[in-house]
């Protein structure tokens, strides 16, 4: 008995410590006022912080970016790595050099692709920028219109070595018999995707879209590297708001707020992933 | 309705030779059935008649047409799988549907052909079930009824019977040949189980290593196995081999195995000489091996195997060689260690060439 607390000790105090002991305490934190200066008292002040913050035009205007860049992202995402996991499933000579070439980005850290994506957007000397015929003017990241769109398509990119290798690991997993007999049964290539492939991959496309949309919720390196939030908050996702008004506003009191908005909404999607698992999306056979 | 015929097809898989200039023609509403051991080659022979695999060469012939290059979805033969592969997300109504639905059959034909199909195979309680709520016989008929719904020219059943248990195995046997009476269509039936193929073929077609060995109606094939490994693969337990020299007796050739010299019947001595043979291998079915006290062969009992109506007694020869025969309930049970003396009828003797293993009087 003992033997076993000792054995969970080390990691008891580093989950302490870094999870927690913030965890509570954020909860404490969003019951008081950040005082408007350094050193004054903490004034209490309840679940009326609650209230201000999450009617604030900062939590209303970062929510409905979030949710808009989750939704350009995730589904897009998604397509692109189930195409290229098609693709790649195709019995071809060299086909594997092209599943090492579509997985890459799995191993490109989020600075490395953003550097390389603000290169390619640069508005002198960007190719992408030049392709979309934008040479001279504004980059996409620093136009109102285009910043999110831009931001989505570097975070689709970077995450499409992910979604690919998700999706291929779902058709391996589809058996080889189903698609025969279906073949045997008459159906061409449309008919045998759209009535075998695609039913037997929706436990892996669910799987992908509610961890791509934890994910996609919590983005944060891309839009610090890339816009920092701007032009003029069109860009100012939920976690780097939180970024912003800690460090930047050195209001804890309010972001603690915010971080309880963004963990009721991973929790949430959370639930809805266990709930319906328990419900077998997947096929027993 | 239609006959299936392979023309000299080949199958390689890199090095590997799966199918070995197969010639074989199956009749219209003829039951074939495929039967070798596991990897010689008899499932991707059926692949290729449902066009799943592709000869590397030769022509493979559904109808009086050639089918290389006809899509499995054109060649009009349905195919049921081992696994039975029924789709898992549907009904089993969709599940029966889907042929006729990829075929763009109307509606209420379809429906009409569904309930006939579940008709026939009593399925018709089960149409809103998915195959996770079936037993495993259940999802065999289900996986029977997609075969059968849109009477296809030919069934190609890939060892349809491997996954369900003894007792359910031969209730469905029984059913199979019933329904291709029925149904009067062609069955190609791979399987590795010889009961199987000899309760359920028109004809077998034994299969080792990719090549055709023996093809014919079940009791010549027993009767007449063609060289040793159908000899040995066709009855259970399986023929006993006996290594023999041939010598020239005063009255004509006889073969000498451990211990005794057995005269051979004038064919097959006819059949020897002709070969100009000096080995030869002599098979005896057990239930052709008596016990008798003036047997000529010498042999110790090791184990003696009680079935409930018979016996059946492995032997060892003075040679080590070790050999079956088979006993009535009602004989006295012989002792482990004892030695007995063994018999048979000239007329049931087979005689195989040592090298080749082919049989001497082959046609």
């Amino acid at each position: 008995m003992m033997l076993g607390y000792a054995l969970v000790l080390p990691s008891l105090l580093v989950f302490g410590t870094f999870i927690f002991y913030p965890f509570v305490k954020n909860f404490w934190l969003a019951l008081y006022r950040t005082p408007p200066f350094p050193n004054l008292p903490r004034s209490w002040v309840g679940l009326s912080q609650y209230r201000s913050v999450l009617t604030s035009q900062l939590f209303t205007n970062s929510f409905r970016v979030t949710v808009e860049f989750v939704v350009l992202t995730v589904p897009l995402g998604i397509a692109l790595g189930l195409a290229l996991a098609v693709l790649a499933h195709q019995r071809l000579r060299g086909i594997s050099v092209f599943r090492t070439i579509f997985s890459s980005t799995v191993v490109t850290s989020v600075a490395v692709a953003s550097l390389i994506s603000l290169t390619l957007l640069n508005p002198q000397i960007g190719l992408l920028n030049y392709w979309l015929g934008r040479t001279g003017s504004l980059s996409p990241l620093d136009d109102p219109k285009w910043a999110l769109v831009a931001v989505a398509g570097v975070t689709i990119w970077q995450n499409l070595g992910l979604s690919f290798i998700i999706m291929s690991a779902g058709l391996q997993a589809v058996p080889d018999d189903l698609l025969e007999a279906a073949r045997v049964d008459g159906a061409g290539t449309w008919s045998r995707f759209r009535n075998v492939t695609l039913p037997m991959l929706s436990p892996t496309l669910f799987f992908a879209t509610i961890v791509g949309s934890i994910l996609a919720f919590h983005s944060f390196g891309q839009i610090d590297l890339l816009t920092q939030g701007g032009p003029a908050d069109h860009t100012n996702v939920l976690v780097y708001a939180i970024y912003k008004t800690v460090f930047q506003e050195n209001n804890d009191g309010k972001a603690a707020v915010l971080a309880i908005a963004l963990f009721a909404i991973t929790l949430v999607l959370t639930m809805v992933q266990l709930r319906l698992l328990e419900r077998r999306v997947s096929y027993e056979r | 309705m239609a006959r299936v015929a392979f023309d000299h097809v080949t199958k390689r898989f890199g090095d590997v030779v799966a199918v070995d200039d197969l010639t074989l023609e199956i009749a219209d509403k003829e039951f074939l059935v495929l039967l070798g051991p596991s990897g010689c080659g008899k499932s991707t022979a059926l692949r290729m008649i449902a066009g799943l695999d592709d000869p590397t060469e030769g022509t493979i012939s559904i109808g009086d047409e050639i089918v290389n290059d006809v899509e499995p979805r054109d060649r009009d033969v349905a195919m049921v799988f081992q696994t039975y592969a029924l789709y898992p997300h549907m009904t089993v109504r969709r599940n029966v549907e889907f042929p006729l639905k990829s075929r763009n059959v109307p509606h209420e034909e379809r429906t009409r052909l569904v309930e006939d199909a579940a008709e026939t195979l009593g399925l018709t309680d089960l149409l809103d079930r998915k195959p996770a709520q079936l037993s495993g016989g259940q999802r065999q008929r289900v996986a029977l009824a997609r075969a059968i719904v849109r009477r296809p020219q030919a069934f190609l059943m890939d060892e349809p019977l491997s996954n369900l248990d003894a007792k359910l195995r031969v209730q469905t046997r029984a059913d199979l040949i019933e329904l291709q009476a029925q149904l009067q269509t062609t069955v190609v039936y791979v399987t590795h189980d010889q009961v199987e193929a000899m309760t359920m073929g028109n004809r077998i077609a034994i299969i080792a290593k990719g090549a055709l060995q023996q093809v014919g109606p079940p009791q010549d094939v027993y009767e007449r196995p063609a060289n040793l490994f159908v000899a040995g693969f066709i009855g259970t337990p399986p023929m006993n081999i006996i290594g023999a020299k041939v010598v020239q007796e005063a009255d004509g050739l006889a073969v000498s195995v451990p211990g005794a010299r057995v005269p051979l019947p004038a064919e097959l001595a006819h059949a020897v000489a002709a070969r100009n043979l000096e080995k030869v291998a002599v098979g005896v079915r057990p239930e052709h091996l008596l016990l008798a006290p003036d047997g000529f062969v010498p042999a110790t009992v090791t184990v003696v195997e009680s079935l409930g109506h018979e016996r059946n007694i492995a032997c060892r020869l003075d040679d080590g060689t070790l050999v079956i025969t088979r006993q009535d309930m009602d004989d006295p049970r012989p002792t482990v260690g004892e030695t007995l003396r063994l018999t048979t009828e000239p007329e049931f003797l087979h005689v195989f060439d040592a090298d080749t293993g082919e049989r001497v009087d082959a046609p």
